[in-house]
């Protein structure tokens, strides 16, 4: 087999990979040209013959979305949620700071297709660079004639801002991002209804993550027919996988969907530190179920995760090898989320104090059975029991920990 | 405030154009004075007609808004997984906390310096990795981390 040829991190090593000029001179806006041409009908049934899932973590049919938008609301807003903040993702940051057009372009057909005339990027506020990135490429494209009133000619005006995040996990979920944009607490809606329907100042609006967006040019440019030929029965098309933890190589890999973790680990990221054997992987992120080092094979796809009892998440693959300390690994993922609980579903926030406590516990060698029994009652207290997933996510690993490795808890614990 | 402004029911009407400014403001705000006082915070809320209290609000929910002075350089280091299992986090904490002479919170007596502990900077591909106010810094390393702490000690 040939190797894969990147196409969503094509332009991400060209020297000023950033600016309109190197976009263009690559095929760049050239797919925008071609969706002006079409109906947004077109536009919409073409990436829905894609099979394009969300890149953020829910993984839901892109073009599904866009189809729940109202033809007939008279405002309808597009937002780009570039609030990366999962724990061993760092995708979203690599094509903002140096492919900001590719998204940029993405934003443009997808507001064409939903019939929207404002967007506003989403960014975290601790991306100093991407800020600049993404002012900088909007005004560019301003100048080009890619943004304002009838682009290219077509009739269709857009309007796209940037709005900076402050720092909350949180916002990257998008009720709690809608919100932000709004300029309240980042706190969660209770869903439904979907942004889709009800959305920002209560107007159908599209929330999409920066990565799926980069998918769009390629799909008007290249056709669903190409896309769709990428990737397995149900996850269609390139992803980029973030590998980190205890690998020789970490890094950004774009492969196909349904490339096989232990080809993603060992070829890819060029294996284990020191040679040494792996104790636990985690796909898609630290809100995703651990994985044992015999569910290696399993393609890294959204169908065969699920199978394999865990999820693509953010297809952020964190490695961690036979030296690991599980209890403290589990305990630092769980510190993380009670930092970021924005507090305003009870199970989390109460829960996920409780939880950490229980783990910090354990972890000092205090514990007792009892302790171990109190994590599994309080993540069913806390699970599918939230607003967000952010409850069910920060009980993931907890559960799938003790699970796994139950052995190393009951060391630390007092019979 | 006037009369016009207040519904029967008591509560004022809020522009959501100017509302949506508010983390904006914010971040002027406390670019001009580094912090956010209680008179900066009362500045924005009459600016933008909203009460004292939801500014304050909306302030104190996200992290980057301090309501705290820090120090000239504020390095933060990142508590996340994969800068602790590459050897980041606590022992990078630890090692500059050895150098400056301060712990996690604290801030050295000459205003200098200010050092916390803050979640994942996405950064993992390259962690262990820190901040110090708009820079980031990667791949950490005693050797590099001593030579960014010197040379911003020896900022005038």
């Amino acid at each position: 087999m040939t190797p894969w040829q990147p196409v969503l991190l094509s332009n991400v090593n060209r020297p000023n990979s950033e600016r309109i000029t190197t976009y263009m001179a690559h095929g760049g806006y050239e797919a925008l040209r071609k969706a002006l041409n079409m109906a947004p009908a077109a536009v919409i049934a073409e990436v829905k013959a894609s099979g394009l899932r969300g890149r953020g973590g829910a993984g839901f049919p892109t073009g599904v979305k866009w189809g729940f938008i109202a033809q007939d609301a008279p405002v309808k807003y597009l937002a780009v949620n570039t609030d990366e903040g999962e724990p061993g993702t760092f995708k979203d940051r690599l094509i903002v700071e140096r492919d900001p057009h590719s998204i940029l372009e993405g934003v443009i057909i997808s507001a064409y297709a939903v019939g929207a005339h404002r967007a506003f990027v989403y960014i975290r506020g601790e991306f100093f660079l991407g800020v600049k990135r993404w002012i900088k490429a909007i005004a560019d494209a301003y100048q080009h004639g890619f943004l304002g009133k009838d682009i290219l000619g077509s009739g269709f005006d857009l309007d796209v801002s940037v709005h900076r995040g402050a720092g909350a996990y949180i916002c990257g979920e998008e009720t709690a991002m809608i919100e932000s944009l709004e300029g309240k607490r980042g706190e969660p809606r209770l869903k439904p209804p979907y942004p889709a329907q009800i959305g920002m100042w209560d107007q159908p609006t599209i929330v999409q993550n920066v990565e799926t967006l980069a998918n769009i040019r390629h799909i008007i440019g290249r056709g669903a027919a190409w896309y769709a030929s990428i990737g397995t029965e149900q996850s269609k098309g390139p992803k980029i996988f973030c590998v980190s933890g205890h690998v020789n190589r970490p890094g950004n890999y774009e492969l196909p969907l349904g490339t096989p973790l232990r080809e993603i680990i060992y070829e890819h990221a060029g294996g284990v530190r020191m040679g040494r054997r792996i104790k636990a992987i985690i796909p898609g992120g630290v809100s995703t179920p651990i994985l044992p080092p015999d569910k290696l094979d399993v393609p890294m796809a959204f169908e065969t995760l699920a199978a394999a009892g865990s999820a693509l998440g953010t297809g952020a693959i964190v490695v961690m090898d036979e030296t690991t300390d599980m209890v403290e690994a589990i305990r630092r993922i769980t510190s993380f989320f009670v930092h970021e609980s924005c507090g305003i579903c009870v199970p989390c926030r109460i829960g996920g104090v409780r939880l950490l406590e229980t783990l910090e516990t354990i972890g000092a060698g205090k514990g007792t059975l009892a302790d171990l029994e109190r994590l599994d009652y309080l993540s069913r207290s806390i699970s599918g029991l939230t607003f967000c997933p952010m409850g069910t996510g920060m009980c993931e690993p907890i559960a799938s920990g003790i699970n796994l490795f139950r052995s190393e808890f009951d060391a630390r614990v007092a019979a | 405030m006037n009369v016009t402004d207040i519904q029967p029911s008591g509560v004022r009407i809020v522009d959501p154009a100017k509302e949506a400014m508010l983390l904006s403001a914010l971040y002027i705000a406390q670019e001009r004075e580094g912090v956010l006082t209680p008179e900066a915070i009362a500045r924005v809320a009459e600016r933008l007609g909203l009460e004292p209290g939801q500014v304050y609000s909306v302030a104190s929910f996200y992290t980057l808004f301090r309501m705290q002075p820090t120090g000239r350089y504020l390095i933060q280091v990142c508590d996340g997984l994969s800068c602790y299992l590459c050897g980041g986090a606590n022992q990078v904490v630890d090692y500059i906390s050895a150098k400056i002479g301060i712990g996690p919170g604290e801030t050295t007596p000459d205003g200098r310096f200010s050092l916390e502990k803050v979640q994942c900077l996405a950064s993992c591909g390259t962690a262990p990795a820190m901040r110090i106010n708009d820079d980031l810094y990667e791949n950490l390393t005693p050797a590099t981390i001593d030579a960014i702490l010197e040379r911003l000690q020896g900022e005038v």
